[in-house]
This record gives C-alpha cells, sequence and structure tokens, in this order.
C-alpha cells in the first residue's frame, strides 16, 4: 500500500468511530439545548440500545428495521422516562443536583443491564455485506459508509427540525430562557422530555452503528460518553454541526495517533485534547457564544 | 457563628473520645479493618463535602487522587527508600500541582465542566495504572509496600494503623471545621448560594474554588497514602470510576451541606458492602438508585432530614 493509502486507510477508519462520537455528542447537545446540564446517561443510552437491539434482533428473531426502530423508540422512552421520573420530580432544581441525577441514573442504568444481561459483550453479524470499495488504494468498507450516512442524516434531521418546525423552535426557546418560554405559555415539562427523547433515540442509534463493528457491553457508555462529550466540547458546546465536527475530527486525530504513534496512546489522547480544548479555546471550533469565563 | 464552632467542637470531642475507646471492647480484628476503611473515606468524603457543598462544584475524579497518594507514596517508599511519612508527603505535594493544574485550568470556565474532566482523569490515571506495568506492577498491583514507623513501633497491626488512622482523620475533620467557620469557608458557602452575588462581595470566584478543589484532592491523597501503607497491597481495581461515584454518594447522602454528613454518610455506607455479602452483587443497583433517591426525595440528605423535623 502507498503512503497516501496508508494515511487514508487511517481516516476511514477514524471517520467511522468519529461518526459514533458526533452522534453522542449530539445526545448532550439537545439535552444543553433545553435543560442546560449535562446529561450523564449518554453513554448509557448507547449501551441500551446496542442490548436492545441485539436481543430483539437474536433472542427474538424480529427482521432488522423492525427491531431497529423498537430499539431506537425504547431508549427514547427510557429517555423520556428519565427526565419524567427523576429529574422533574426532584426538589431542588438547582443544575449540580439535576448533575447529580444524571449521575446516579448512569451507574443504575449499568447495574440495570448487568443484572438483565450480564457482564458478556453483544454483537450483531454486519447489516450490509459485500466487497469493500477501493479509494485511492485504501478500501472503505460499506459499513463505514452507512455509519458515515446515518449520523449526517441524523444531523440534518435535527437541524431541520430546530430550524423549521414549531416544536423545535419552542425547545430553542426553551434554552434561551425557561422562564420566558414559560410565560408565553411553552409547555417547558413536555419539551425537556422532548429533548430526553431525542437525546435517546441518538443514542440508541449510535448504539445500533456500533453493535456489529466492536459490540457493546455494559460498560461501554462510560468511555464512549466520554469521547462524545470531548467531541461537543472540540465542536463547540451544543452547537449540532459543531458536534459532528468535533466528533468527526476527534475519530481521525485519534486514528492517526493509534496509527504512527501507538494504539496504547488512543484513549489517553482524547481525554488529553479534552484538555487542551478547555485550555486555548473552551468554546470550541463552532461555538456560537464565547463561554463565559470567571 | 461562634457559637456553631463551639458546638461542632464539643461533638468532635465526643465522637474523639468514642473513637478512642473503641477498640477496647472489639475483640474481632475484622471489625477494625473495617473502621479503618470508614475513617479513610470520612477524610476523603469531608474533603469533598467542603467541595460540593461549600463551592458548588462536582468532582467524579476523587479515586484518581487517591489512587496518586496510594501509588505516589507506594512507588516512592517501594523504589527509592524513602521513609513512607516522606513519601506520603512527597505524594501530597505532588497531587497539590496535578489538582491546582487541573483546578487551574478548568475552574475559570463557568457551568460544569469540571465533572467531566475530573471523570477524564480518573479514567486517564486509571489505564495508566493498568499499562505501566514495569512501574505500577499492573492489574495484579503492588504488594508489599512498607508500614509507618514511629522509633522502633511498626505501625503495622490493625490496631495500631487504626489509632493513626483516626488521629489523622480526626485531625482532619478539626481543621476542616475551624476552615468552615472561617472566612474561607464564609466565602465558599457564598459562591454555592450565588456566584454573582458572591463575586459582588469580593469574593474572586475562580481563586476560591480552586483552593476548595486542592484542598479536597490533598485529604484524597492522604486517605490514598495511608491506605497504601496500611494495607501493604494496592491494585487499580481499587482506584476506578465506581469508587468516585461511591465517594460522592456517601457524601450527598450524609448532606452535603455539613461535615457532619460526611461522617455519617461515608460512616454509614462503608461498613454496608463489608457486612451484607449479597450487597456485591447489587452494588451498581444500590448507589445508583440510592443516589437518585436522596437527591429526589431529600437533596439535604440525612443531615437535612434532621433539620426539617
Amino acid at each position: 500500500m502507498t503512503e497516501t493509502g496508508i494515511v487514508l486507510q487511517f481516516i476511514f477508519s477514524g471517520l467511522t468511530a468519529g461518526a459514533i462520537y458526533a452522534l453522542v455528542a449530539l445526545g448532550f447537545c439537545v439535552v444543553e439545548n433545553s435543560l442546560r446540564i449535562v446529561n450523564f446517561a449518554q453513554g448509557d443510552f448507547l449501551t441500551l440500545g446496542g442490548f436492545f437491539m441485539s436481543t430483539l434482533l437474536l433472542s427474538l428473531g424480529l427482521p432488522w428495521p423492525l427491531a431497529a426502530g423498537l430499539a431506537i423508540l425504547g431508549v427514547g422512552v427510557c429517555g423520556i422516562l428519565l427526565e419524567r421520573l427523576a429529574l422533574r420530580p426532584a426538589r431542588n432544581r438547582d443544575p449540580l443536583n439535576l448533575i447529580f441525577i444524571t449521575i446516579g441514573a448512569s451507574v443504575f442504568i449499568r447495574g440495570l443491564i448487568k443484572l438483565l444481561w450480564g457482564k458478556n459483550p453483544r454483537s450483531i453479524p454486519a447489516p450490509v455485506s459485500g466487497p469493500p470499495l477501493k479509494v485511492l488504494g485504501a478500501s472503505l468498507t460499506r459499513e463505514s459508509l452507512l455509519v458515515l450516512a446515518v449520523g449526517l442524516l441524523c444531523v440534518l434531521i435535527l437541524q431541520v427540525f430546530y430550524r423549521a418546525s414549531l416544536r423545535g423552535r419552542a425547545l430553542r426557546a426553551v434554552a434561551a430562557s425557561p422562564r420566558a418560554a414559560a410565560l408565553i405559555g411553552l409547555p417547558v415539562g413536555h419539551l425537556n422530555a422532548l429533548s430526553f427523547f431525542l437525546a435517546g433515540t441518538l443514542g440508541a442509534v449510535a448504539g445500533l452503528l456500533i453493535l456489529p463493528i466492536t459490540g457493546v457491553s455494559f460498560d461501554s457508555g462510560l468511555i464512549l460518553g466520554l469521547k462524545g462529550y470531548a467531541a461537543a466540547v472540540l465542536g463547540g458546546y451544543g452547537s449540532f454541526p459543531g458536534a459532528i465536527l468535533g466528533g468527526l475530527l476527534l475519530g481521525v486525530l485519534e486514528a492517526l495517533v493509534a496509527g504512527f504513534v501507538s494504539s496504547g496512546f488512543r484513549d489517553v489522547f482524547a481525554f488529553g485534547l479534552l484538555f487542551l480544548v478547555l485550555a486555548v479555546k473552551p468554546s470550541g471550533l463552532l461555538g456560537a457564544a464565547e463561554v463565559e469565563r470567571v | 457563628m461562634l457559637a456553631a464552632l463551639r458546638k461542632d467542637r464539643r461533638r468532635l470531642a465526643c465522637l474523639t473520645l468514642f473513637c478512642f475507646l473503641w477498640p477496647l471492647f472489639i475483640r474481632n480484628p475484622y471489625y477494625l479493618t473495617v473502621a479503618n476503611l470508614t475513617a479513610l473515606n470520612i477524610l476523603t468524603v469531608a474533603g469533598l463535602t467542603l467541595l460540593i457543598g461549600y463551592a458548588g462544584e462536582i468532582s467524579l475524579g476523587h479515586a484518581g487522587f487517591w489512587a496518586l497518594g496510594a501509588y505516589g507514596s507506594a512507588l516512592l517508599a517501594l523504589k527509592l527508600g524513602v521513609s513512607p511519612w516522606l513519601s506520603t508527603l512527597m505524594a501530597l505535594g505532588l497531587t497539590l500541582g496535578v489538582a491546582y493544574g487541573l483546578g487551574f485550568l478548568v475552574l475559570r470556565l463557568k457551568g460544569h465542566y469540571l465533572v467531566m474532566a475530573t471523570l477524564a482523569f480518573n479514567l486517564a490515571l486509571y489505564f495508566f495504572l493498568v499499562e505501566a506495568e514495569d512501574l505500577t506492577g499492573g492489574p495484579p498491583g503492588l504488594p508489599g509496600i512498607p508500614p509507618y514507623r514511629l522509633g522502633s513501633l511498626v505501625l503495622a497491626t490493625d490496631l495500631s494503623a487504626y489509632y493513626l488512622i483516626w488521629s489523622v482523620v480526626l485531625l482532619g475533620l478539626f481543621l476542616s471545621f475551624n476552615l468552615v467557620h472561617s472566612g474561607e469557608g464564609r466565602a465558599w458557602k457564598a459562591l454555592s448560594g450565588g456566584e454573582a452575588a458572591a463575586a459582588c462581595l469580593g469574593i474572586n470566584p475562580r481563586r476560591y474554588k480552586v483552593r476548595a478543589f486542592v484542598l479536597s484532592a490533598a485529604y484524597a491523597s492522604l486517605a490514598g497514602s495511608l491506605y497504601a501503607h496500611y494495607l501493604s497491597f494496592i491494585s487499580p481495581k481499587t482506584f476506578d470510576i465506581f469508587f468516585s461515584v461511591e465517594l460522592v454518594a456517601m457524601c450527598l447522602f450524609g448532606g452535603r451541606n455539613s461535615l457532619w454528613g460526611a461522617v455519617l454518610g461515608a460512616g454509614l455506607l462503608t461498613p454496608l458492602p463489608h457486612l451484607l455479602a449479597v450487597f456485591d452483587e447489587y452494588r451498581d443497583l444500590v448507589y445508583g438508585g440510592l443516589l437518585m433517591a436522596v437527591l429526589i426525595l431529600f437533596p439535604e440528605g440525612l443531615v437535612g432530614l434532621r433539620k426539617r423535623n
């Protein structure tokens, strides 16, 4: 393989992983754009999606599209439940308190998965097959193409939803000021639940995509959640195009570091990058507003 | 304010008396081990309470600071032959530096960046401890850590370690109580009440938050060093993310607004898994559920319950 071929090969594998990070990052952004908290359970939505899918597809034998639809919907409902049963009844509305609740939820979901499905990782056979495409000497698998296409589709849908639909615009109003949104008669509670539904579905989609590639185990959500967060910060926390850009960039940089330096540094690199962005440019690449410094 | 401090001191004196007499009636050394672990958690959670309840910031990296204290001190004593007392202080210095760097970077940003940054720190450190086998011994752990010595007296038995650890912990608590009743503590309290208002009163939020963070990391590091030299064996598994979550759960369960909450939370939740063997299987479920239930139903924790009645 030529020199460019090798680099391109790393970039392709990085883009695939990056699309997954981007989807997790989008989930963080959706919650940031309504409740303005870090939803710690975002990574665990991904794990839940993967486990739902493997059970529906392999144990119940449902056809692929139906299983995927049900798994995505199921995690979306879990998102609503988290908002409805844990966050809304909280007596103390302080963001600190709400973040702690999502931390508790994350640990709880991990425990539940361990109890229901055990500690073994799950995987499913690849949904698309066929020989990989050849681009400039590097091979691009059909699986990677699917992952990238789904990732881009998700951000398109979100953009249109937030810009054009009434509900999407209501969500943006809640993000700008929950009190003002309530004053003009917007159902803030329902809108928060909606954003958690969206966060759940985005997590589930990421879980479905990663399931045939690396599989999921009960604690996959921790690392992937953190990388998704790093991607969101890199792109500009709260910005949808930023999430996609940050995710893809993180994936590619990580793949290049793993390929040319050492694969052991792969995970540490993502965290190092997180600190670097927080130190140098906390508003990220596409951050809308300058992060307030104190 | 002074009356409150006197009340806290009286209570602390009672606790001290109880703690020093209690071992005289204990025959089973296992209880002493559990009591020692409880004391170390109390120290760490007290530091965490200063950060969460007073300065209003979240850390999910305190297991990492424990690991810095434990591995730092153990490696210095093992590889360089430094006396355990000195290595404890050196590890403390290292932790102070790391915590200051981390806090300095992250705490100038408004919003909750610290929680993810500390989590990333803890994970990265955990990976390092597992991967760098030549230095840290890797997943099997690091055995043969020398104990503390006082002259010719080796503090290796459970009982002698008990008195050493509890003395340090009670001293730490005494200092913390002084601190929260001083100007520094009131400044932190003002910060958690409202940053803008505190800033108007001339309290620099960033500086005070960094100080609270560094201090709480120092408590964790000290607990880690004491742990390493007491048990003479450490492994990375002890310092994973779950331990950080456990510490936070103890802090919130006891009540984040009071140092007595730290004593209660760590004092009640540490012995629990040791006394209930079945507990281990459902650890995540219990801690996750407990954390959510406490925060939804009584966010002030146990201490807050008593005040409400």
